[in-house]
């Protein structure tokens, strides 16, 4: 009996495919058993970000930096709301300026609060002492890495838009638009940032003050909206050049012309099939951006340029602890201790992602 | 090749140009002037000061002004100091040249050799000391460890003693301006060479049984330190910029400390001056560097 469905099928009287209506039913062998199970998936299928992630939990490095980091982040999350202290806040005693409590050494009391403590009262410790104007310095400390770390994540990810959207419509369109737009990136790309930004960040401070008076924008301060604007002017060059490159190599594979075939628009090529192809790429260069911004920050503070006063970063504390270096050293030691822990652990961070998520490296 | 250099050059010339333009505009946007003091000059002073130094004119003629003294080598004088501003930078620069001279020099001989060092023994215990220590040279900003040498070795230990332009004592200033340019050269060195020693002509001369010292030096490191060239451009722009706070915490009176001051002076010509001056530097050492990388290996073809 010949299998009615294969003989309806209409042929075209070229084709070179095989022609079905010749088969009959016993000339097909069903699939035994042991077939139909080679077939069954036995493990979960992986994703590009789960086995990224796999390989990442693997390197003791990378992990011993994502502890250290989500200790510093919860720590400057909870520890405000413990300490009683503000960063901008010269300890009190009787209503007045407590004298006694300036300058005072790690874990000390000044005579008023050893007056309270006798008296039964319960004085929270000066864990890192106070500075110079009797402000409590660990909360000082916990401020200013939150500045720091925050200028760091924002920065970063300023860049990766630009970046993003720049090298990837550069990238993508080609021609006379990517000449032009990578000529802009060349011209920027050569200027010397850093005289820029020291420039900049004095002037835009200036100018932004009288600007954002009276808005929420002036509880952040003018110095540190201009230092995200420097950052946003200038830093996303390399950005859009590394995009640009993924986005070159990868828009002539076959998938991306079998979806242009079909008449896919090309927003959606950009973001269905070629970003989620540069996303190691994306993911590796803002890690790394974020510890370069923390130190283009705290160099910036440290030159008197960062935050503005009673604000406070780790780079404009350790500037402050210049002053009484010989008397107080471990008013610089401690900020300059946390700088290098946050850069380390974020270099060494982002030198795993590029181990676990590189496809070249696998 | 030709057309090559000349598009470079093409684009150091543009660039220099954008930097001191938006140098002038964005200086001439900072509230307050030079001649803007806490006791006020009378009116007519003020007015004739202003007119001396063209600051009545609109700030695009200015500009234009400006840069055509410059072309024509006139740096103008200093408006605070009222010096000739070229003889002070040629002062300031030669301080800072010799720190930032010696700093780089430190910083490619310590780095090659430390970095062939770890690519030869990889794995043992002298490449995990270096990997150590080169992972925290990057992490350390050059200001911190600036202040810690200074707090340590002049104050805590009173080894050498604190800068003075009598008594000038360069080597503090050195290894903190050039430790993160020697991690990162070393960490260069390293990769490239660990390249290179894995290349078929290292086998060959090994099966011919070259000497361990000659293959070393002759064929693998020849062929390793083409990347180290690349990053002498982005170097020497981080030593001009890290020597501003290096120089400062150090108070030697070098150009990093003048840029900064003039600045929060307000010195217009000062700092036009200092920026133009710190912009060529960076920008021919990053050209000098994209030419010679493409003279050095033949490999790499022109655009």
């Amino acid at each position: 009996m010949q299998n009615k469905d294969y003989a309806n099928l209409k042929r075209n009287m070229l084709s070179t495919q095989v022609d079905i209506s010749k088969f009959k039913d016993f000339d097909f062998e069903k699939a035994t058993d042991e077939e139909k199970k080679q077939q069954d998936v036995m493990g979960e299928s992986t994703t590009f970000f789960k086995d990224g992630m796999k390989r990442l939990r693997k390197n003791p490095l990378a992990m011993a930096s994502i502890i250290i980091l989500a200790i510093i982040i919860v720590a400057i999350l909870v520890l405000p709301s413990i300490v009683p202290y503000k960063y901008d806040q010269s300890m009190m005693a009787n209503g007045i300026r407590d004298r006694g409590a300036t300058n005072l050494g790690i874990m000390e009391y000044s005579k008023a609060e050893l007056e309270r403590i006798d008296a039964g009262e319960k004085v929270f410790p000066h864990i890192f002492g106070t500075d110079s104007l009797g402000r409590d310095y660990f909360i000082r400390v916990v401020y200013g890495t939150r500045v720091s770390l925050s200028v760091g994540i924002v920065a970063a990810i300023m860049v990766l838009i630009i970046g993003l959207v720049y090298g990837a419509i550069a990238g993508y369109f080609g021609g006379m638009v990517d000449l032009i737009m990578m000529r802009i990136v060349d011209i920027i790309y050569s200027l010397p940032d850093m005289l820029l930004i020291i420039l900049l960040s004095v002037v835009l401070d200036d100018v932004l003050k009288p600007i954002i008076e009276g808005t929420i924008l002036a509880k952040l301060g003018s110095n540190m909206i201009s230092m995200f604007i420097v950052f946003a002017l200038l830093y996303w060059v390399s950005m859009a050049r590394l995009i640009r490159g993924q986005v070159l190599s990868i828009k002539n594979n076959e998938y991306v012309l079998a979806a242009r075939c079909i008449g896919t628009k090309d927003s959606r090529i950009l973001t269905k099939h070629i970003l989620p192809n540069c996303l190691s790429v994306i993911i590796i260069t803002t890690a790394l951006q974020v510890p370069s911004a923390i130190f283009t920050e705290s160099y910036l503070s440290f030159l008197g340029l960062g935050v503005s006063i009673p604000m406070t970063s780790l780079g404009s504390l350790a500037n402050e602890a210049r002053a009484g270096l010989q008397s107080y050293p471990h008013r610089l030691v401690i900020p300059a201790i946390i700088i290098c822990l946050i850069v380390l652990a974020l270099n060494l961070l982002g030198d795993g992602l590029r181990d676990a998520f590189d496809s070249k490296l696998k | 090749m030709l057309k090559y250099t000349i598009k470079r050059v093409g684009l150091a010339i543009v660039s220099v140009l954008i930097v001191s333009a938006i140098t002038f505009f964005a200086m001439n946007l900072i509230p307050g002037g030079p001649f803007n003091k806490e006791k006020a000059s009378s009116p007519a002073v003020q007015q004739e000061l202003e007119r001396r130094y063209n600051l009545d004119k609109p700030v695009p003629e200015q500009y234009v002004l400006y840069m055509k003294n410059v072309l024509h080598g006139d740096w103008g004088v200093s408006l605070k100091s009222g010096r000739d501003i070229w003889t002070d930078i040629q002062m300031k620069f030669a301080v800072s040249a010799k720190l930032g001279g010696s700093a780089a020099l430190v910083a490619i001989i310590f780095g090659i050799i430390l970095g062939s060092i770890a690519a030869l023994t990889r794995n043992k215990l002298p490449d995990r000391m270096i990997v150590f220590l080169t992972t925290l040279g990057t992490a350390m900003p050059s200001f911190v460890l600036a202040t810690l040498l200074l707090l340590v070795f002049c104050l805590q230990l009173k080894i050498i003693p604190v800068w003075s332009s009598s008594n000038p004592n360069y080597v503090l200033p050195i290894i903190a301006l050039s430790i993160y340019p020697m991690a990162y050269i070393t960490r260069l060195t390293k990769t490239s060479m660990l390249d290179a020693l894995n290349q078929d002509y290292i086998r060959t001369a090994k099966a011919k049984g070259v000497p361990a010292v000659w293959m070393i030096f002759k064929h693998a490191l020849r062929n390793a330190l083409i990347p180290v060239i690349t990053y002498v451009g982005p170097m020497v722009a981080y030593i001009l910029t890290g020597s501003m706070v290096v120089e400062n915490i150090f108070t030697i009176g070098g150009l990093g400390t003048s840029f900064v001051t003039s600045i929060t002076n307000r010195d217009y010509t000062t700092i036009m001056a200092t920026t133009l001056f710190l912009a060529i530097l960076m920008v021919v050492a990053n050209l000098l560097t994209d030419l010679a990388y493409k003279l050095v290996d033949p490999r790499i073809t022109f655009e």
